[in-house]
């Protein structure tokens, strides 16, 4: 599971640009800060190599391993 | 434990202090979390980490870390550095500073750091411009980019700051950027292991002010252009100086062992004054 903290997400849109499995996409609405926040879609697809968590300039993503829900 | 939610970093951070200052897509946050994720390879306790900066965007870091740190004047990190050092040298002292504040304003503390090989790590952020005060050329910017203060281009020639740094003597430097997260946490295990004067140059994106004057205004845009330019040193060593124009040349460009500064200074103190050192030092520690 990807865990995305939308108080913390400004919405650079990097772990979109970043991810190799393309499991983020763009979300169409503007959120209350008027920032696009990327939607962790394709999760099935996530290898859970934690590149958009050690990327996001802001600390808002956590990838949770499976064992851990 | 760490609430399941959140950012494995984030229990390094001061939460109350959250989002931070940083522009969005501002490459100083992620240079932070290559710093949590080196430290915890070198397996450093962040309680024995004391931490120092100058002035600018980038030396804004250490205020949002869960650790001892001072916020100095614009250029000096390094000298106050040395004084935590000297004082306590069991102490792990990182630096966090800009290509404004350690090559323009700070360049000789800079360089007699790595002259006197003493024990700190010293991570450079360098987005080629000052950008806190609104996008001036700094000492790195590349000849023939736009600034604030260079609105025909700047025709100065750029410090090569890893160049710089191993050429004045410092016994660990590396580069990478923002675009190569990994390989910057990993110089930054080997900068917080050596022994001496360490120094890595983070080359980051300052899109707000040095994307917007030259043509990549969104992070995303400087990131691609780190990405596509980057060539690692072993690569480029082999390589002409025509066919490096306008690349940035990433990887370790120094790792060995020499003497180190606060640890020849103590045996000095010891050799010349035995247990009379003890008793000075025994003054300030109250009994
Ligand atoms: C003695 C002094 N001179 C000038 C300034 C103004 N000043 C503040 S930050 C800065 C440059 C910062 O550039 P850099 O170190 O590259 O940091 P960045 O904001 O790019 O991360 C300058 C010139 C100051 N604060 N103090
Ligand atoms: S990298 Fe972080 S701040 Fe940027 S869009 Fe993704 S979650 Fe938001
Ligand atoms: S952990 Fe890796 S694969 Fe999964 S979303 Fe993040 S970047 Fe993509
Ligand atoms: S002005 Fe530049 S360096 Fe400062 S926070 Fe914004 S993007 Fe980062
Ligand atoms: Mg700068």
């Amino acid at each position: 599971m990807i865990k995305l903290d939308p108080n913390l997400c400004k919405g650079c849109n990097i772990c979109m640009e970043f991810c190799p499995k393309k499991v983020y996409e763009q979300s169409k609405t503007l959120d209350k800060k008027g920032v696009h926040i990327p939607i962790p879609k394709n999760q099935d697809k996530c290898s859970k190599c934690n590149l958009c968590a050690l990327m996001c300039p802001d600390q808002a993503i956590k990838v949770e391993e499976d064992d851990e829900q | 434990m760490e609430e399941t939610n959140e950012s494995p970093f984030m229990k390094y951070l001061r939460k109350d202090r959250l989002p931070n200052i940083f522009c969005a897509g501002c490459g100083n946050g992620t240079v932070l979390n290559a710093f949590f994720k080196g430290m915890e390879m070198a397996q450093m306790d962040l309680n024995n980490i004391n931490m120092a900066s100058g002035i600018g965007c980038s030396s804004r870091i250490p205020g949002y870390v869960k650790c001892d740190s001072l916020h100095t004047t614009h250029g000096r990190p390094i000298s106050f550095a040395t004084g935590i050092k000297l004082g306590n040298p069991n102490m792990d002292v990182v630096v966090f500073t800009g290509d404004g504040d350690a090559a323009a304003i700070g360049g000789n503390h800079l360089i007699h750091g790595a002259r006197r090989n003493i024990d700190l790590t010293v991570i450079c952020i360098n987005n080629s411009i000052y950008g806190m005060t609104g996008g001036q050329i700094s000492p790195t910017s590349p000849q023939g980019s736009y600034g604030s203060t260079a609105p025909y281009g700047a025709f100065e020639r750029p410090f090569d700051l890893a160049e710089l740094v191993s050429a004045a003597g410092a016994t660990y430097v590396a580069r990478w950027t923002t675009a190569q997260p990994l390989q910057l946490a990993n110089a930054i295990k080997n900068a917080l292991n050596n022994k001496g004067f360490s120094f890595v140059e983070a080359v980051s994106q300052c899109h707000t002010y040095y994307g917007r004057k030259n043509k990549m205004k969104s992070p995303l845009e400087m990131l691609r252009w780190m990405k596509d330019n980057s060539i690692n040193k072993r690569k480029a060593d082999k390589m002409n100086p025509e066919e490096l124009v306008g690349k940035l040349i990433v990887g370790e460009f120094v790792n060995k062992n020499q003497a180190e500064y606060s640890q020849e200074l103590y045996n000095l103190i010891e050799e010349k004054s035995g247990n009379r050192s003890k008793s000075i030092k025994s003054a300030y520690m109250g009994d």
